[in-house]
C-alpha cells in the first residue's frame, strides 16, 4: 500500500499502541541522532567531557530498544497485526536493532575522542569530520523517511551509503600514507580509522533502516538486491 | 570440547526461494471448480456480482469478508444448496471437472455426493455414531455390515475422531461434545467420498481447543480433498487456507495466495477489512 493514510482502526486503542511504539521509534532515533553528533563534535573538538558522556549515555539507547522489543512483543501477541500493521512492527523491530548499533558506534567514536585527545590533536581530522556530517546527515534523513513512509527519501539515503563507503575507503589509504610517513604516530592514526570505521558502519546502518522502509512501504523486500532494482521494486505501484 | 557428531541440519540455499508452498500462484494449480460470471439474485437484491475464480484442487481456499458479502452464498452456490431458497435466480456458469453444475443434466443428488457440506452447527441424526457415519453409505445401498464397518473406523479416523468414539459408536451420537459432533459431521460428509468439502464456518461454535483439532484435521484432508471454508475468523483463514479470497457487497475483490494476503494485499479494501480498518 503506498497510501500513508489509512483509516483508523475500528479498535483505536489498536491505533494508539501502534501510534505509541512508533513515536518511542522516533524518540530513539532522535536520542541517538544526537548522541552521533555530540561523538562528532567530541571528536572535531577534542572535547573529553562530551566524549565521555556520549559513552555514559549509550544505556539510554539501549533501554529504549528494550522498551520497543517488548511493546512489538505485546502487539504481536495481542493483536495479530496483518498487513501493514504487520510489516511495521516488523519494520520497527529490525529498525531498532539497526538504530542501538548506530548508538554502539556513536559510543565507540566518543570514546576514541577522548582518547585522541589525550594523544594531542592536529588537523587531520577534516575529511573525518566530513564523513561524519555525511553519516549524521543519512541517519537524520533515514529517520525522517521513517516517519513519514517516504520511499524515494529512503532510495536516496541508500545511494548516499555508495558515498560514504569510497569516503572510508579515501580517508583509509590517507591514512596508509600518514602511517609510513610518521610511524611514531600510527596508534593515534589507527584511533582515527577506528573512527572512520564506526561512521562508514553507521551508514551501512541508516541504509538497512531504509530497506525495512521500502518493505514497510511496498512489502516486498529489496535487501541484498542491486540499486537499479531496489529502484524499480520501490517506484512500481505493485 | 568440540562434539563432531552432532546433527547440524544443513540448507540448500539455491532451494530457498520459492520453494515454499506458501507461495505458490494459482496458475499452478490444478483446478477443481471454476466460477465464470456468476449472478446471483435472491428475488431482486442482487447478492453476488459477476463473480469469476477458480478452486484449486486438494487445497483450501477461504472466503472471508464481512456480514452479508455473500461469502456463504457463494459457497452454497457450489452444491446447489440455494436451491432450497424460494425466488432465487443464478446466472453463469459453475464448472466441476469442466461440467456445468448448473446444467439440466445434473442430478443434484449426486452432485451433493461429490460435493459435500459441513454447516456451522454440528448436525448429527439422532442415531448411534455408527449409524451417523454410516448413513451416506446406506442410501446409497451398502448394506455389507462388515464392509460398512471399514469406511466407518476410515472415516472416523480421517476425521481424528476414532480414538475419541471407538469404544462408544453405539451411544447417540448426541452425547457428543459439541466439538466431536463437529468432526462426527465431517467423517459423515467424508464416508461418501466427496470431491469437494463445503465448510460453513465449521468452528464457530466450538470452544478454542476443538478449534485447534478442526484446523488440524483440515490440514490433514486437503490430501484428500478440495475444501472451501468460509469463516469469520480472519486468523483461521489465514492458519488453514492455501489461498484466500475476499469478498465485499457480493463483489470479489481479492483473491490470492494466502501469505501474500495477510502480508501485502494488492488491494485496499483487503487491507483496510484485515487491518481492522473496515467500518
Amino acid at each position: 500500500m503506498n497510501d500513508t493514510t489509512l483509516p483508523h482502526h475500528i479498535s483505536q486503542q489498536f491505533d494508539a499502541d501502534l501510534e505509541e511504539v512508533r513515536n518511542n521509534v522516533l524518540a530513539m532515533g532522535g536520542l541517538v541522532e544526537q548522541q552521533l553528533a555530540d561523538a562528532l563534535t567530541a571528536l572535531t573538538e577534542n572535547d573529553v567531557r562530551l566524549g565521555e558522556s556520549v559513552v555514559t549515555n549509550d544505556y539510554k539507547v539501549n533501554a529504549l530498544e528494550v522498551t520497543i522489543d517488548e511493546e512489538c512483543n505485546r502487539i504481536l501477541a495481542l493483536r495479530q497485526p496483518t498487513a501493514i500493521d504487520l510489516r511495521l512492527i516488523v519494520a520497527i523491530i529490525k529498525t531498532i536493532t539497526d538504530l542501538e548499533r548506530i548508538g554502539d558506534e556513536a559510543e565507540k567514536i566518543g570514546h576514541l575522542a577522548v582518547q585522541l585527545a589525550y594523544q594531542g590533536s592536529n588537523d587531520k581530522f577534516s575529511a573525518l569530520a566530513h564523513l561524519g556530517e555525511h553519516a549524521r546527515k543519512m541517519v537524520h534523513e533515514a529517520l525522517d523517511a521513517f516517519a513519514r513512509l517516504d520511499v524515494e527519501q529512503a532510495i536516496h539515503v541508500v545511494k548516499e551509503d555508495l558515498k560514504t563507503d569510497r569516503e572510508y575507503e579515501a580517508i583509509s589509504r590517507q591514512l596508509i600514507t600518514f602511517m609510513m610517513e610518521d610511524p611514531r604516530s600510527i596508534s593515534r592514526f589507527l584511533n582515527v580509522m577506528w573512527a572512520a570505521r564506526s561512521l562508514e558502519r553507521i551508514g551501512d546502518h541508516a541504509r538497512n533502516i531504509c530497506e525495512y522502509i521500502i518493505y514497510l512501504v511496498k512489502g516486498k523486500d529489496v535487501r541484498h538486491t542491486s540499486l537499479e532494482q531496489m529502484e524499480q521494486t520501490a517506484r512500481n505501484p505493485h | 570440547m568440540h562434539e563432531n557428531n552432532t546433527n547440524i541440519p544443513t540448507v540448500d540455499v539455491s532451494a530457498l526461494q520459492g520453494s515454499s508452498a506458501s507461495t505458490g500462484s494459482l496458475d499452478d494449480e490444478a483446478i477443481a471448480l471454476q466460477v465464470k460470471d456468476l449472478d446471483f439474485y435472491y428475488g431482486s437484491s442482487k447478492a453476488l456480482k459477476n463473480i469469476n475464480m477458480v478452486i484449486p484442487q486438494k487445497r483450501v481456499t477461504a472466503f472471508i469478508g464481512p456480514s452479508g458479502c455473500g461469502k456463504s452464498t457463494l459457497l452454497r452456490c457450489f452444491n446447489r444448496m440455494n436451491d432450497l431458497i424460494d425466488d432465487i435466480h443464478i446466472d453463469g456458469e459453475i464448472l466441476l471437472q469442466g461440467q456445468n453444475i448448473y446444467d439440466k443434466a445434473i442430478n443434484v443428488a449426486s452432485l451433493r455426493r461429490r460435493v459435500g457440506m459441513v454447516f456451522q452447527k454440528p448436525n448429527p441424526f439422532p442415531k448411534s455414531v455408527f449409524e451417523n457415519v454410516a448413513y451416506g453409505l446406506r442410501i446409497q445401498g451398502m448394506n455389507d455390515r462388515r464392509r460398512l464397518a471399514e469406511v466407518v473406523e476410515k472415516s472416523l479416523k480421517d476425521a481424528a475422531l476414532w480414538d475419541e468414539v471407538k469404544d462408544r459408536l453405539d451411544d447417540n451420537a448426541l452425547g457428543l461434545s459439541g466439538g466431536q459432533q463437529q468432526r462426527l459431521v465431517i467423517a459423515r460428509a467424508i464416508a461418501i467420498e466427496p470431491e469437494v468439502l463445503l465448510l460453513d464456518e465449521p468452528a464457530s461454535a466450538l470452544d478454542p481447543i476443538s478449534t485447534l483439532k478442526l484446523e488440524e484435521l483440515i490440514y490433514e484432508l486437503k490430501s484428500s480433498y478440495t475444501i472451501i471454508i468460509v469463516t469469520h475468523n480472519m486468523q483461521q483463514a489465514a492458519r488453514v487456507s492455501d489461498y484466500c479470497t475476499f469478498l465485499l457487497l457480493g463483489e470479489l475483490i481479492e483473491m490470492a495466495n494466502t501469505n501474500t494476503l495477510f502480508t501485502n494485499p494488492q488491494q485496499k479494501q483487503t487491507e483496510d477489512y484485515i487491518t481492522g480498518r473496515y467500518g
